[in-house]
């Protein structure tokens, strides 16, 4: 699934300025836990999370994860979008909880890895 | 060989990662896999944010030669009381200021292990600890 797609499913807004026109979703996976992120080793995949911190940038820079999905908007830090735009990382806001997202992923063919 | 020095400050949760960032790009320069690359990053970052987590100061040496990638990370701090409880999956001695950070949930450790082709640690109470990550270049996992 292509970003420009799942933004419409998502009510989601970019809020980097990575070129995300390329980057392809076939897996994903919802946590707050970084670690938990650290063990999931698929390419093209998205991460759903409530975590918005400049560690969950890093998480996702050190697993080869391009794209990540905030929900319920919490507040993205500057820092963290000049980082993610620095490793070319996309990061989405989105109004939905991190359920509705993930359901709303898994119904569009979105698979799990575990 | 190649060797690279980094330094980490306990408690500096915005400059977690850093190191680990750098080694990323080196490796990267080096046109390391992108496997092995994932598995030396991703063990590093979870030392490094260990000893941003529990220590007072740490320091990263990071050795590549043709065979292998050695990273040594020695740090000042309380240290470990019991390494095997350490490496048990969900132990945590971690505050709440680390789990609000996305980590502490115990896996730190084990994650390490289970990206490092050798995994060597010691410790001793009051002053430290001391982990060796190997990993072999011509090892595909």
């Amino acid at each position: 699934m292509k970003i420009q797609e799942l933004l419409a499913l998502v009510d989601g807004k970019v809020v980097t300025s990575s070129d995300y026109n390329s980057y392809d979703i076939e897996y994903g996976l919802a946590s707050d836990l970084m670690s938990d992120v650290l063990t999931f080793d698929v390419e093209n995949s998205i991460l759903i999370t409530g975590l918005a911190n400049l560690q969950t940038i890093r998480t996702l820079e050190m697993s080869d994860i391009e794209c990540v999905i905030i929900a319920r908007n919490k507040k993205v830090t500057p820092e963290m979008i000049e980082l993610a735009n620095e490793k070319q990382i996309t990061i989405i806001d989105s109004p939905y909880t991190i359920f509705r997202i993930s359901g709303i992923l898994y119904e569009n063919g979105i698979k799990p890895l575990y | 060989m190649m060797q690279f020095e980094y330094k980490v400050e306990g408690g500096d949760f915005t400059n977690a990662g850093n190191a680990s960032s750098e080694v990323k790009k080196i490796l990267k320069k080096l046109n390391v896999s992108p496997k092995i690359t994932r598995r030396v990053v991703v063990a590093l970052y979870e030392a490094e944010v260990n000893i941003v987590a529990h220590a007072y100061r740490g320091d990263i040496i990071v050795e590549i030669d043709t065979e292998k990638i050695r990273i040594q990370l020695n740090d000042e701090g309380p240290g470990i009381d019991s390494i095997e409880q350490a490496m048990t999956e969900g132990f945590s001695t971690a505050s709440e200021q680390v789990r609000e950070m996305g980590f502490g949930a115990g896996m730190g450790l084990p994650n390490i292990n289970r990206n490092a082709d050798e995994l060597n640690i010691t410790s001793e109470i009051g002053k430290g600890t001391n982990l060796e990550i190997i990993t072999y270049l011509n090892k595909e996992n």
